[in-house]
């Protein structure tokens, strides 16, 4: 096996782990970095993150309205220290990619422009246009470039982390172009794969994001943290789930149903004039718009359609010239792939899987509970999002602790040696003995392609928008099944060269994993909070579930399920408070 | 409306195979479905051998370019209605060598892409404190056609000089120097003329424009390319005409 010594190996290379590359960077340039992923950086999924990034710069604002928008939104179960110094860094950081060479939209005077977003009280959502994930990808990608310490490692697909005595001491990867197995000894390990959305059927989520650094860090005895929090977004496209971004809504678009009416004022987001308005109506946070949706489906106020039911964004009102310089990539999107033009007809969407909340249980420094071991972005759960992200948190979230966890893993490698060879060098050997025993398997009986539907669709029947306790057990008994079965998983490519059979099948077992830590996670939580939502339970219960929950690998049996307290300094739970309402808070 | 369709598709491995051949799936036709979600098909139903990059299905990650019908494409761009009653015929992009099926080795433009210092360089470095660089929308809409490249290499496909030359720096990359020398935060342009103007740069350009043509994201590296050119005279007539002026 090759074997490749670095000072800080970086896994994925998309905005969280390229932030973490440029801090290592310019903290110690004596430092050897090097960025592993299982694409070429920009092909990382921050390149379609649409609407924005949220950081207080504006006078009519505050760091509190950040931090109060953040944690309500999150339904109280954000660490709010960790929120604190969340919101206080966001402009720090989103200035820097200012200064990095970001194309921030502008106003005539010449200063960054702002855009409001779902559940927040004022405008503060930075935005490029409606591709700002892609530009910040890019300009951080761009930036990448500048410093020699970093190695790229493109199209090596990561399988376990090099585990000695408790600390993590590297990474072993698949150079995807030969088939050959890396062991790469680190000082430390930065985790920033995303997340996990491929889990489901129908979801926003690129190929890639099937949660394999979630997985590792599971795998290696790490807790997954808050796992059944998982995001639908309101707006997507049927049939692709091509994400439509909030900001269609901040600029004033509306939703509708089958008979026009705005149905959002039926679930305490209301009234609906005037409009816009912020924290109200079209610009409540996104859970509680998913969730509207699936009770206006209930009483079959809907649209029907090949695709699912639907519900109409309706745009018009902004008239073309908006249209084009605010949300071109909307008004390209819905022509190419529905043949719906915004300007002319209104937008058929539906809720679809976006984010995970939950994810490597990490503190407010991006370090997990493994010495070594850091993790950022999506992947990761600090938690700042609680049990629901506000819209354009994440792309800030990805810099805020892609570089907190570079300059912890830059200072953790200063002050740590390399782990001893022989350890590595057997974790390795352990790794790659699991992939050549399912490369080489001639007696499987199933495929990937069958696996992968029934885990989507029994994520999708009991672990959706709306869950109660007999459809999240049957959900954890088919994933049971399904990772019993996933042993007899049979490859039919066992090739060497860009082997996308086995990679899918690794992401396969990776997903199942991360999948299982969701359902049971969510089975145990007996309370509704956020996007959690128990038909059995419906209320919020803070005497009882206040508290994170932990996920810890339990082999071939399900996950162990621990709790934590959520850290509150100086915001006491309460009621979330939307529409009419939010004006006098 | 016609069940399904046929799809050639380019296979070669390099462990096994001499040269690539064609491979014949058909597959069902869908009115809405793209050539990625053909190729999604014959993945998950019909030959799980075939190798092929793709991840956002929304045309901005930029990973799926391959040739169809001869023409280079995103294939979930490319939909299958407009193939509609014919055979598709899906193969790697041109000009770059084959890996393995439809994925191409891409390492020469990453290192072009490098070389031309694709980030802002500036005289002396602006702290934070100072916050942020005044840009009217009037200075960002110089530049703002030319940050829109999803590095996808269609226009490596469709660009003849490509073909002939494989050091040429290329359309894309030219296209991302003259964004950055565009941008009204950036004083680097004398140290990317190294590269975008040297023999491999944009006097290799002959200017058929076939890169803009394909160009999915309406970038117009030909464009880029002829005003580069054009900014490049006029500096070299500058600098021998009022020697020591800056530029």
């Amino acid at each position: 096996m090759d074997e490749i010594v670095t000072d800080v190996a970086i896994i994925g290379a998309g905005g969280a782990g390229l932030r973490a590359a440029i801090a290592a960077a310019e903290q110690d340039p004596s430092l050897n970095i090097a960025l592993i992923s299982k694409v070429y950086p920009m092909r990382s999924h921050t390149v379609a993150a649409e609407g924005g990034a949220a950081g207080v710069i504006k006078d009519n604002d505050s760091l509190d309205n950040h931090f109060n928008d953040t944690v309500a939104g999150g339904d109280w179960l954000s660490d709010q220290d960790a929120v604190e110094m969340f919101v206080n860094t966001a402009p720090k950081e989103l200035l820097q990619m200012e200064h990095w060479g970001c194309p921030w939209s502008r106003e005539e005077n010449g200063k960054v422009a702002v855009r409001p977003f779902g559940g927040m009280k004022i405008e503060r959502t930075w935005y490029a246009a409606d591709k700002t994930g892609f530009h910040m990808l890019h300009t951080l990608f761009q930036t990448s470039i500048k410093y020699p310490s970093i190695k790229r490692f493109d199209e090596y697909y990561s399988t376990e982390l090099l585990v000695e005595d408790g600390r993590c001491v590297g990474v072993v990867a698949i150079e995807m172009s030969s088939g050959k197995m890396v062991a790469f000894h680190a000082k430390a390990v930065i985790i920033a794969t995303g997340g996990a959305g491929r889990i489901f059927p129908f979801t926003t989520n690129g190929a890639v994001k099937t949660g394999d650094g979630m997985a590792m860090a599971y795998r290696a005895g790490v807790p997954l943290k808050d796992m059944e929090f998982i995001q639908y977004h309101p707006t997507g496209l049927p049939g692709t789930g091509i994400l439509i971004t909030e900001g269609s809504r901040g600029e004033g678009g509306i939703l509708v149903n089958k008979d026009g009416y705005r149905y959002l004022q039926d679930y305490n987001l209301g009234p609906p004039d005037p409009w816009p308005r912020k924290k109200a109506m079209e610009l409540g946070p996104r859970d509680r718009l998913s969730q509207a949706f699936w009770h206006e489906q209930q009483k079959g106020r809907t649209i029907k359609t090949a695709y699912g039911d639907v519900v109409h964004l309706d745009i018009r009102h902004l008239g073309e010239k908006k249209i084009n310089e605010r949300l071109p990539m909307v008004r390209e999107l819905a022509s190419s792939y529905i043949g719906v033009d915004p300007v002319f007809e209104p937008i058929p969407v539906r809720p679809v899987v976006h984010y995970t909340m939950g994810g490597i249980h990490t503190d407010i420094d991006a370090q997990t509970p493994m010495p070594g071991l850091f993790a950022a972005g999506e992947c990761a759960c600090v938690s700042i999002n609680g049990a629901n992200r506000l819209g354009s948190n994440s792309l800030a979230e990805i810099l805020v602790f892609g570089a907190r966890a570079g300059r912890g893993a830059a200072a953790f490698a200063k002050a740590n040696k390399l782990g001893s060879p022989a350890a590595a060098q057997q974790g390795a050997a352990a790794a790659q003995a699991r992939v050549r025993e399912l490369v080489l398997r001639h007696d499987g009986t199933e495929t990937i392609s069958g696996l992968r539907k029934e885990m989507n669709d029994t994520m999708e029947s009991g672990a959706g928008i709306y869950r109660s306790d007999d459809t999240l057990q049957a959900t954890c008994t088919t994933l049971g099944d399904l990772r019993r079965r996933y042993e007899k998983l049979q490859l039919v490519d066992r090739s060497n060269v860009f082997n996308t059979d086995l990679l899918q099948a690794l992401e396969l077992g990776s997903m199942l994993e991360v999948a299982q830590a969701m359902a049971h996670s969510a089975l145990l939580r007996t309370e509704s909070r956020g996007s959690h939502q128990r038909l059995d339970h419906p209320a919020r219960d803070d005497q009882a579930f206040l508290k994170h929950s932990l996920a810890t690998y339990g082999g071939a049996e399900p996950p162990a399920i621990s709790y934590r307290d959520v850290v509150i300094t100086k915001s006491q739970p309460a009621e979330r408070v939307y529409g009419g309402g939010a004006e006098h808070e | 409306m016609s069940d399904t369709i046929t799809l050639e598709v380019l296979r070669y491995h390099p462990e096994t195979d001499s040269e690539p051949h064609f491979q014949t799936y058909t597959v069902p036709y869908r009115d809405d479905w793209v050539v990625l979600d053909a190729l999604n098909h014959i993945k998950d139903h019909l030959d799980a051998t075939l190798s092929y990059r793709w991840s956002c299905h929304m045309a901005v990650c930029g990973s799926c370019g391959m040739m169809i019908n001869g023409e280079p494409k995103l294939g979930c761009h490319a939909f299958l209605r407009d193939y509609k009653g014919s055979v598709i015929k899906i193969e790697p992009l041109d000009h770059f060598p084959i890996e393995r099926d439809l994925v191409i080795v891409q390492d020469s433009f990453m290192e072009k892409l490098s070389s031309v210092k694709p980030y802002i360089i500036e005289d002396k470095p602006k702290p934070l404190e100072e916050g942020e660089n005044l840009q009217t929308p009037g200075q960002l809409k110089v530049f703002k056609q030319y940050t829109q490249c999803i590095n996808c290499l269609l226009c490596y496909a469709a660009c003849p000089q490509t073909a002939l030359n494989d050091s040429f720096v290329g359309p894309a990359a030219l296209a991302l120097a003259h964004r950055y020398n565009l941008d009204s935060r950036d004083c680097g342009k004398d140290q990317r003329a190294e590269v975008v103007a040297s023999n491999e740069g944009i006097w290799e350009c002959t200017f058929v424009g076939a890169c803009s043509e394909v160009c999915p994201k309406h970038v117009d590296p030909a464009a880029a390319i002829q005003q580069t050119k054009l900014s490049a005279s006029v500096d070299w007539f500058k600098a021998l005409l009022l020697p020591g002026e800056k530029k």
